[in-house]
């Protein structure tokens, strides 16, 4: 299993074509039972290879040109379904592509199929797809982590080299680190959200998810130009993000927030964190305490602001336009009750509800603003961490993946499981995961542990450059599993 | 704070979703649950605070919704987009009679 960098060299080279790549990654994927992908087109991606073959034989090719890459289902695309993973959205062909699809087409990548994640990207365990739970390759008795649970899937798998995940509150650092791969959410407004079907528009962010740093560094710098149909796509000038790969790390200030060590942290996941943090010690960091006094908010917090938003986004289903429609139904109101019953799945439900609770007349000013309040709280922590450390670093998530079917009828310890990662969503900072060694005993010692990274605004190839050095230390990131 | 099923019921109307008295059930359990922990946010006076959208502007003061020129940008897809809907006809959306 290659990561993206080696099949780039190989490609230019001339060792490997672009067409033999494709095929050998659909047969793996139809031999997989990972349940990673909801949709593949061979024909489709085949041709796409074809092209980008054309390409590297006039010399023209890309760093990209002709690397395979398969998309989270929730980013629109021509050629595959776009699902979200829902049954409202099963077998929605989209008219376009999403800004990020089209760009990495552009760039002559390879679009392997679709992958699975939670309904709608409301989850942390993939298991709210419509489409099935998926397997983690490491231990196929847990879970991948949602919601972007079929691109960590998938790449750990081996099924692709490259994937794209969003991320709204872990999404794609959490099963990042619960698959052992690395992956990184931008700066809310770095990557255009145009054609991400959208859960909750102020904290919804794409990023790369790949085996290292290098690889998303070579992904983010093509995903990035600024979008004027995504009005929140902040212009800036295009950015190199692996420019800074090479640079020492010496003196590099490392903020330790002790809010992210405390009680309910696993034993083997803070033992494995703090290995990483002296190995940082080594290469010339140093550690610095810092405080986030916020971070248990950001769970309240988030749980007004996503559900809010997305009550607002997802009444778009309204089985008129695209989408499901009920086969039965009296009148226009009962076909729009009974196309959203039978479309959304349980957690969907759950969240559009509160969401409406908390949008509703009389409750609102309870809610949603308090709630961007406190938004602003834990941003401005973050702000006055940063003024003495350059980058802060500590877990993704409490513990390593746990068994499917573990925790599914209880969306309360599911939501616990964000705390790690929610603040930084919330803040609109860029967060990394990247893998940093396993649990401990008989079962978790087959389950990866994540670092989080967590960047000022915009210092995103900083990140990439302080993950790269840490994976030229150490080679947790070429370990795979074994099957 | 504690919701009841009528809340519910209100909910789903609002919402635009049916749901059995069954799931009703189940669901107000799991909402009051989460009420539980959202109620935990009113533990922080935010009284002086202002409200966060778009976060980057904790960093960034001068940030501003974009404007454009004034004039059409999309060309007309109306075929395209009306290819995935339920029900068409002579290019329009057909839903259940609405006026008798």
């Amino acid at each position: 299993m290659q990561t993206l960098k080696q099949l780039s060299t190989l490609l230019k080279s001339r060792q490997r074509s672009a067409t033999e790549l494709a095929q050998s990654y659909l047969d793996r994927i139809a031999s997989s039972d990972l349940n990673a992908f909801i949709s593949v087109n061979p024909e489709q991606t085949l041709a796409q290879a074809k092209q980008a073959d054309a390409v590297l034989a006039r010399g023209d090719g890309g760093d990209l040109t002709g690397v395979p890459i398969a998309h989270k289902d929730i980013f629109v695309t021509r050629g595959w379904p776009s699902t979200a993973g829902s049954k409202m959205l099963s077998g929605y062909n989209s008219p376009f592509d999403a800004s990020v699809v089209e760009q990495f087409r552009a760039a002559g990548m390879v679009t392997l199929g679709k992958l699975n994640c939670d309904e709608f990207a409301m989850g942390s365990s993939n298991e709210n797809s419509f489409f099935g739970p998926v397997k983690n390759p490491w231990d196929k008795q847990a879970v991948p982590g949602g919601s972007s649970g079929g691109s960590g899937a998938a790449v750990a798998g081996g099924l692709t080299p490259a994937a794209t995940g969003t991320d709204t509150g872990g999404s794609i650092r959490q099963p990042a680190a619960l698959c052992g791969i690395t992956g990184i959410k931008p700066t809310y407004g770095r990557v255009s959200r145009y054609g991400m079907i959208a859960f909750a528009s102020s904290l919804d962010q794409s990023g790369p998810m790949a085996w290292t740093a290098e690889d998303c560094a070579l992904m983010l710098s093509a995903m990035t130009a600024h979008d004027p149909r995504d009005a929140t796509c902040i212009e800036r000038d295009p950015e190199d993000f692996s420019r800074h790969l090479a640079d020492s790390i010496k003196g590099l200030r490392i903020g330790i927030p002790k809010e992210y060590f405390g009680d309910g942290l696993a034993d083997d996941v803070r033992s494995a964190i703090e290995t990483a943090l002296q190995t940082f010690e080594q290469l010339g960091a140093t550690r610095v305490e810092v405080s986030l006094p916020k971070t248990s908010l950001s769970i309240p917090a988030y749980y007004v602001i996503a559900p809010a938003e997305a009550s607002s986004n997802l009444s778009r289903f309204d089985g008129v336009r695209y989408g499901h429609r009920a086969e039965n139904y009296t009148d226009l109101g009962d076909m729009y009750r009974k196309s959203r019953a039978e479309g959304f799945g349980d957690e969907v439900k759950r969240r559009i509800l509160i969401g409406t609770y908390v949008l509703s007349h009389g409750y609102y000013d309870a809610y949603y603003p308090a709630a961007q309040k406190i938004r602003r709280l834990i941003a401005q922590d973050f702000q006055q961490a940063f003024a003495n450390c350059d980058v802060i670093m500590g877990p993704v998530a409490p513990s390593v993946a746990w068994d499917l079917g573990a925790r599914v009828n209880d969306p309360v310890a599911n939501y616990l499981a964000d705390i790690y990662t929610l603040s930084t969503s919330l803040a609109g900072l860029p967060g990394m995961s990247i893998p940093c060694g396993f649990g401990q005993g008989e079962k978790n010692s087959r389950r990866p542990v994540g670092l989080q990274l967590i960047g000022n605004y915009f210092g995103e190839a900083k990140l990439l450059n302080v993950a790269h050095q840490f994976q030229l230390a150490t080679d947790w990131h070429t370990r795979r599993p074994s099957s | 704070m504690s919701l009841s099923l009528s809340d519910i019921a209100r909910l789903a109307k609002l919402a635009q979703l049916d749901l059995s008295e069954q799931q009703a059930a189940d669901t107000l359990a799991k909402l009051n649950d989460i009420f539980a922990l959202v109620e935990q946010m009113k533990a922080v006076d935010t009284s002086n605070v202002e409200p966060l959208a778009h976060p980057v502007a904790v960093w960034r003061d001068d940030l501003a919704i974009p404007l454009r020129d004034d004039h059409v940008t999309e060309a007309n897809h109306r075929d395209d987009y009306q290819q995935p809907a339920p029900s068409v006809q002579d290019g329009l959306y057909l839903v259940p009679k609405v006026i008798e």
